[in-house]
């Protein structure tokens, strides 16, 4: 503060030499203490470490780990390596997000719908919905949907639909393809590219020129393209000498065969979709609101029914009025899901907090956890920004 | 922070605030509820359904509910509803986690005495920085000579007894205690003329704000004493509680900044006009005013930090979520952990929702006051 004070006062005078010779003395002090700082901390943690016997470096990524993970879409053993077990983490979490994001937004455009909807009935649900979700902490929300599902009947009583799908206390199990999870996981992630690349060959102004529905079968076919591509990705990740299609059944204590969604990744999903729409159907509902009633009064008065006024100037308005608040919710949501390790879900966090344990490693891995969570911060708030310029109404004032 | 016009006008708007919504309120109703004939069937359908909702939670929750847990967990045995026997016998558990049975008092009204210092708070007449510094500082002082002891004839508790209710209280308001000063700071330096400074703090300020809070407990309650010399160490307690307020402050932090955005520049150039130097500058121009412009974010940045103090149970302290997890993870009431958790969901949601609802009113009266 100190620092501070002086250079301010001087900010006051004319600017002369000395004072900028003062500014850059002043600098130079304030970024000699942090890099003393710093260097002191790091030697104080080297001997720390070393009076316990650690070797610092990251040598240790390639040892074998030793214990195990009990959520994996890649197939991984105790002879593992380290660096495995955490690219394990990183996808445990961005799988997460895959599918609770956009579950999220959906249950949030229909809260939001309820909200904004002229009728009092379900604006009372939408309102009491966000009001509860909103209030209750996501840690806790966990525990509670966590409890639930563990004390579901053994899978010998499980709940079932038509015999294919069981929900018991070993989790939930659906019919599912034979194919590797990282098969599955990239085929998302392309149909979630493909959505997001239709949306926005369907906003660009890149094609202004162009027709709109040589527009649309553009959108269209960049779709059909992203899920032919997640097909194809699908077959090719098939696991030999099964059949494509597996159906769970009951063999002894246990379900064989389809997908199994343990009880952490269906409790933590319940959450993140549960709290998350309440605070994203808050975000829709101020974009709706933000559109102005001129817009929607003339969108009437040309005949568009209530659904086509809701999808082609309601909801594409909107989203252009909240893009940059959604952007730093998506991230905020991100963040929140490294709740894992309190209910045992492998994801990033847990995995690096294991390894801490385990392996001692402990600057490194804080390290590696942090360069992580900047990284994937960083690259979804740069995409969806970049999104947001692609779809912004530039020159015009249209709200 | 001081706004006196600001209180006058809450004080004179909270009457006309609802005036315009009560023109002929069952005309507007009916018109929601029954305006046309799908307005109608829809109606139906909803009603329908909160109805069969409703039924079913007061089935549960009250008439078929065990209330008293006259006999332990066999109390609850037949019953097809809620036993909310366990909370009858559980509710010291959860409340004040491991502080020893008979000073429990203690930790009750140390609890009271800083909900107590919330509420007025929010009260406009303690609108001046130096009433707020004293009501948090004396509320703090009383609950630490209560829950800590050792002077004034009380015994001594010592740190990792406290827990339950009062902990969690006790790192929301330390943690935003210490990191208001801290955000205050990073704002005016992020702010700086000079490029190395600004451009430090603000590396620090994003670096904090795109970490999950979980990690940064982690780091504060793990990793630090591998880091730190030990006379710099502490409790782990306080160590989380930094951890805590330096997470707070980043995001408080950019919030006051946007606050210091929005005031108009020709503030402060009359200011410096006036011939004041910095300290009085910020301290009479810019922070009042940014303060005031921050209101309904800062209290919203509460109701998230509240909230987040839920998540120390991952470093292992005794709050109140880890409490209720002992209060059914033992002793047979295994069967009754709904109960206990809609409880737990309770107690937070009394004290979230009426600390949102004030943020709402703020914001209200605020965009009321300024046009």
């Amino acid at each position: 503060m100190k620092l501070f004070r002086r250079t301010d006062a001087s900010a006051t005078h004319h600017d002369t030499s000395g004072q900028s010779a003062r500014d850059v003395l002043i600098q130079a002090v304030f970024l000699a203490t942090v890099v003393a700082l710093v260097v002191y901390l790091v030697v104080t943690a080297q001997s720390s470490l070393e009076a316990q016997g650690m070797t610092s470096g990251f040598g240790f990524l390639f040892r074998t780990t030793g214990w195990p993970i009990n959520f994996s879409l890649i197939p991984y053993g105790f002879g593992d390596p380290y660096w495995k077990a955490l690219l394990i983490g990183v996808l445990n979490t961005l799988f997460l997000a895959a599918i609770s994001l956009p579950l999220a937004s959906v249950v949030g455009l229909v809260v939001a719908v309820l909200r904004i909807s002229g009728n009092g009935v379900m604006n009372f649900i939408g309102t009491a919905y966000v009001d509860i979700f909103r209030n209750i902490p996501i840690i806790l929300q966990l525990f509670f949907w966590y409890a639930v599902y563990t004390h579901l009947p053994h899978p010998r009583h499980a709940l079932t639909v038509a015999d294919t799908v069981f929900l018991s206390a070993r989790g939930l199990f659906i019919p599912g393809l034979n194919v590797t999870g990282l098969a599955a996981f990239v085929a998302i992630v392309v149909v979630l590219a493909g959505i997001v690349l239709a949306f926005w060959l369907g906003v660009t102004r890149r094609f202004a020129d162009r027709e709109v529905a040589w527009r649309r079968r553009l959108s269209w076919s960049a779709f059909a393209l992203a899920f032919a591509a997640a097909c194809a990705v699908l077959v090719a990740g098939r696991i030999p000498d099964t059949t494509f299609l597996s159906v769970p059944t009951l063999r002894g204590l246990n379900f064989k065969g389809g997908i199994n969604v343990p009880p952490e990744l269906a409790a933590m999903a319940t959450a993140i979709v549960v709290y998350g729409s309440s605070y994203l159907a808050e975000i829709f509902r101020a974009g709706f609101l933000a559109v102005r009633k001129g817009q929607i009064e003339a969108a009437q008065s040309l005949g568009l029914s209530p659904w086509q006024v809701l999808t082609k100037v309601r909801l594409p308005l909107a989203i252009r009025a909240i893009l940059p608040t959604l952007t730093n919710q998506y991230v905020w949501l991100l963040k929140a899901t490294t709740l894992g390790i309190a209910v045992g879900f492998a994801d990033f966090f847990m995995v690096v907090a294991v390894s801490i344990t385990q392996s001692g490693q402990t600057i490194e891995l804080i390290g590696i956890l942090m360069g992580g969570f900047l990284l994937i911060n960083y690259t979804l708030g740069s995409v969806l920004n970049r999104i947001n310029r692609a779809i912004a109404l530039k020159g015009t004032n249209i709200q | 922070m001081s706004a006196p016009g600001l209180a006058e006008q809450i004080a004179s708007d909270a009457d006309e605030m609802e005036a315009p919504g009560r023109r002929d309120p069952f005309g507007t109703l009916r018109q929601r509820l029954i305006g046309s004939p799908l307005q109608s069937a829809v109606s139906f359908v909803g009603i329908a359904i909160v109805a069969v909702i409703v039924w079913h939670l007061l089935d549960w929750g009250v008439f078929n509910a065990v209330f008293f847990a006259t006999e332990g967990p066999k109390s609850c045995e037949g019953a097809t509803g809620a036993c909310w026997a366990i909370i009858d016998a559980r509710w010291r558990l959860i409340f004040f986690g491991l502080y020893p049975y008979e000073l429990q008092w203690r930790s009750g009204l140390a609890c009271i005495v800083l909900v107590a210092v919330g509420i007025l708070s929010c009260v406009p007449r303690f609108w001046h920085a130096s009433r707020l510094s004293a009501l948090w500082l004396g509320g703090f002082a009383t609950f630490y000579v209560l829950m800590r002891g050792g002077i004034f004839g009380l015994a001594p508790v010592s740190e990792e007894k406290w827990g339950g209710l009062s902990l969690t209280v006790f790192i929301f308001a330390a943690g935003v205690l210490v990191g208001m000063p801290m955000a205050i700071a990073g704002a005016l330096l992020r702010r700086s003329r000079l490029p190395v400074i600004a451009g430090s703090f603000g590396l620090v300020i994003d670096c904090v704000r795109s970490l999950p809070l979980v990690t940064i407990l982690f780091t504060a309650a793990v990793i630090v004493p591998f880091v730190l010399p030990e006379w710099l160490q502490g409790d782990k307690l306080y160590r989380v509680i930094f951890g805590f307020a330096l997470f707070f402050s980043a995001y408080q932090a950019e919030i006051i900044r946007g606050g210091m955005q929005a005031i108009p520049p020709g503030q402060d150039e009359a200011a410096r006009a006036l011939g004041l130097g910095y300290w009085r500058r910020t301290f009479l121009i810019t922070l009042p005013q940014a303060f005031r412009n921050a209101l309904p974010p800062t209290i919203s940045q509460f109701v998230i930090t509240f909230k987040e103090t839920s998540l120390v149970i991952i470093v292992g302290f005794f709050e109140i979520m880890a409490s209720g997890n002992a209060a059914y993870g033992t002793g047979d009431w295994g069967f009754a952990y709904i109960e206990v958790y809609t409880f737990i969901a309770l107690v937070y949601f009394v004290f979230v929702f009426s600390l949102s609802r004030y943020g709402a009113f703020l914001e209200r009266t605020m965009r009321v006051g300024l046009h």
